[in-house]
């Protein structure tokens, strides 16, 4: 016992530096707070902070008469959701979430399996690197393209022509909810961009869930008697969907947030985003924003626990 | 008796490797048959090619006088434990159980019946709404066994399937492996590079090296009269001589093996006329509890081993200490002869 204690007061005096080292080495809470507490304020303060300051001003009055907003409290503005007017953008733009969502989900999985499944090395380098190039380019640069793709005489019409499509498309731009008075005043036409601009979003994690997948699975699947559409429907698709669900958040929170391609395609009418941006910038009815803003934030916590109840993140 | 699986000049080319080159197997209906070798000798990719996972470059596959090439998986009757289990994981273990019967379309109850009937064969009984995650690796290895039997194959396939489990573990799912094989009467081909595990649980067992089958036979004709080099080294531990050794002590160009426990260390008594010797430097020493092995290095610089059963419950001094000279004999009858080495 001795002999320890007279080793340890032999060692060279210790400055401040190794003391603190020493203090976080014996003390591993300590240690484990000071490495979590700066970003975990940072998330706190910046994201949930703000994000509930924001909700918290729904709650504010609006005056409309002298535009300027007062901090009595009221449910009026939660209560005007439901006013058919703005009831309607909601369900407008739900309805085009959902529809770009399962649209992207049957666009990206077999490039996504493509992906997971039958390239290695350099093919999958250029897979990702095709799926990722688009992300690249400015979002709006890639929407006023497409104004140009969709309008008449441009590429898309052209190709309808070249095709003879003609009576096709316009059986499709007659169908109400979906067409419009052209491709680019049409609901289909904004359904378009918006699959490729978030298709992306539901490769990659299709493609990494599917990459885990084992291939063993597949082929003792196939040894028990599974034929391939078996196996898909019995295997590949039930493990896939943690992929497809995270993916759809995506597509979907990223659909209804959006406030630029609903201005520049399709017909004319709000999407909550652009409604929050009308409201906020516009008017300068922030409650009012306030209370879109936590529409999405509901509908995304609804399909998310339909999602866990179906026991999609059962396999993570 | 009829063949359950016949490989006839079985080829498999992976790029350049011959991983199968031209092999021919008759696997008899009920047998319990190993393949043994080391990785990369083939042995997985035969199993592979009976169960439809891989088809060959040459060759004809029957399995119940059926052709086989070109059918897939799922249009044959036999049925596979992978090394990995690949039990699927957002079943329970009574759905894995039963997805066989389910994809073949029988009924709800029946195939639910059936599936808990065979994890009552598998000791399994009451786990069946168990998530597989939630499983011991044993525990898993058996349902992977009740899901392949399930569908009572007429040949049953197992990947290397002790291959992750302890050796306590290991030991007794091997006589339970054993044990189900004599029960079903089902065919059993059983991939290992395990050579104690082979010898111990098969009828037949086909040694493989380099895509080729070296010997098919018993294991106590495996051990006692290895064909080749290969064989006698690779199954159990032997003593290959060669070339001017082997001519000098057998008079046959062959090489030949001698299992060291066959060989003794000899002492003071003269040489018998049925007896053969090679002396050497005693090199190592190991003692292995049952048995002591010698190693000598020959003049040849060739290591000869010699194992001796420590039958002497008294405790002795060691006869011999590493760096003597000593000779090694044994009777001229414990030689085997073997192939050439190609």
């Amino acid at each position: 016992m001795s002999h320890s204690l007279t080793a340890a007061s032999s060692l060279p005096a210790e400055g401040w530096l190794r003391r603190a080292a020493t203090l976080l080495y014996r003390k591993p809470n300590l240690y484990l707070s000071l490495l979590l507490v700066p970003p975990l304020l940072w998330f706190g303060a910046i994201y949930l902070g703000s994000l509930l300051t924001l909700l918290w001003q729904g709650f504010y009055t609006f005056d409309d008469f002298t535009m300027t907003v007062s901090p009595e409290l009221t449910l009026a503005n939660f209560a005007a959701l439901f006013q058919p007017a703005n009831f309607d953008i909601i369900l407008r733009t739900v309805g085009m979430a959902v529809a770009v969502s399962i649209a992207s989900a049957i666009l990206a999985f077999p490039i996504a399996y493509y992906m997971a499944r039958y390239t290695t090395g350099k093919t999958k380098a250029f897979f990702y690197i095709a799926v990722m190039m688009p992300m690249w380019a400015s979002y709006i640069v890639k929407a006023y393209a497409w104004t140009l793709l969709l309008a008449k005489g441009g590429v898309a019409m052209w190709f309808v022509q070249v095709l003879h499509l003609q009576p096709l498309l316009e059986f499709l731009l007659g169908v109400p909810g979906v067409g419009g008075n052209t491709l680019s005043t049409s609901h289909l036409g904004r359904f378009l961009l918006f699959i490729y601009i978030w298709l992306p979003f539901m490769i990659l994690p299709i493609q990494a869930s599917l990459e885990r997948l084992p291939p063993s699975l597949l082929q003792a699947s196939a040894d028990l008697g599974a034929h391939p559409a078996q196996t898909f429907w019995q295997v590949i698709l039930p493990l896939s969907i943690p992929g497809i669900a995270a993916g759809s958040i995506f597509t979907f929170s990223l659909t209804l947030g959006d406030f630029i391609v609903p201005q520049l395609i399709g017909p004319p009418g709000y999407f909550i985003g652009s409604m929050v941006y009308a409201q906020q910038g516009a008017i300068g009815n922030m409650p009012m924003a306030a209370a879109f803003t936590l529409v999405p934030i509901v509908l995304i916590a609804v399909y998310l626990s339909i999602v866990k109840r179906l026991g999609a993140f059962d396999a993570l | 008796m009829t063949v359950a699986v016949q490989f006839t000049d079985v080829s498999r080319v992976f790029g350049e490797v011959k991983a199968v080159d031209r092999v021919s197997i008759d696997i008899q209906d009920g047998e319990f048959f190993s393949m043994l070798g080391p990785s990369g000798s083939g042995k997985t990719t035969c199993l592979r090619l009976i169960a439809g996972f891989e088809q060959p470059n040459a060759g004809s596959i029957r399995i119940h006088g059926v052709e086989a090439v070109g059918l897939a998986p799922y249009q044959r009757d036999v049925n596979t434990v992978f090394q990995d289990y690949a039990l699927f994981p957002h079943m329970n273990v009574l759905e894995n159980v039963a997805y066989g019967l389910k994809v073949k379309g029988v009924g709800k109850s029946e195939r639910l019946a059936r599936a808990e009937e065979a994890l009552a064969m598998v000791a399994l009984a009451g786990f069946g709404g168990r998530k597989p995650a939630a499983m011991s690796g044993g525990q898993r290895q058996r349902v992977a066994l009740a899901r392949a039997l399930v569908n009572r194959p007429r040949v049953l396939l197992l990947d290397e399937p002790l291959g992750a489990l302890d050796l306590k573990l290991r030991e007794q799912m091997q006589s339970e492996l054993k044990k189900l094989q004599r029960q079903l009467g089902i065919t059993f081909i059983f991939v290992t590079h395990d050579q104690s595990e082979a010898l111990s649980m098969s009828d037949r067992v086909a040694v493989f090296n380099k895509g080729r089958i070296e010997q098919v036979d018993t294991p106590r004709n495996l051990y006692m009269q290895p064909a080749t080099p290969f064989v006698a080294e690779f199954v159990g531990t032997s003593n290959v001589l060669r070339d001017d050794l082997a001519r000098q002590l057998s008079g046959s160009d062959n090489p030949f093996s001698i299992r060291p426990e066959h060989a003794r260390l000899a002492g003071s008594e003269p040489l018998g006329s049925d007896e053969v010797e090679i002396s050497g430097l005693l090199h190592d020493i190991q003692y292995q509890g049952a048995s002591t092995r010698y190693e000598i290095r020959l003049a040849n610089g060739q290591n000869f081993c010699v194992s001796q059963a420590n039958n002497q419950w008294q405790l002795g001094d060691a006869p011999v200490q590493p760096g003597q000279q000593v000779t090694a004999r044994w009777a001229r009858a414990a030689m085997v002869s073997l192939r050439q080495e190609a």
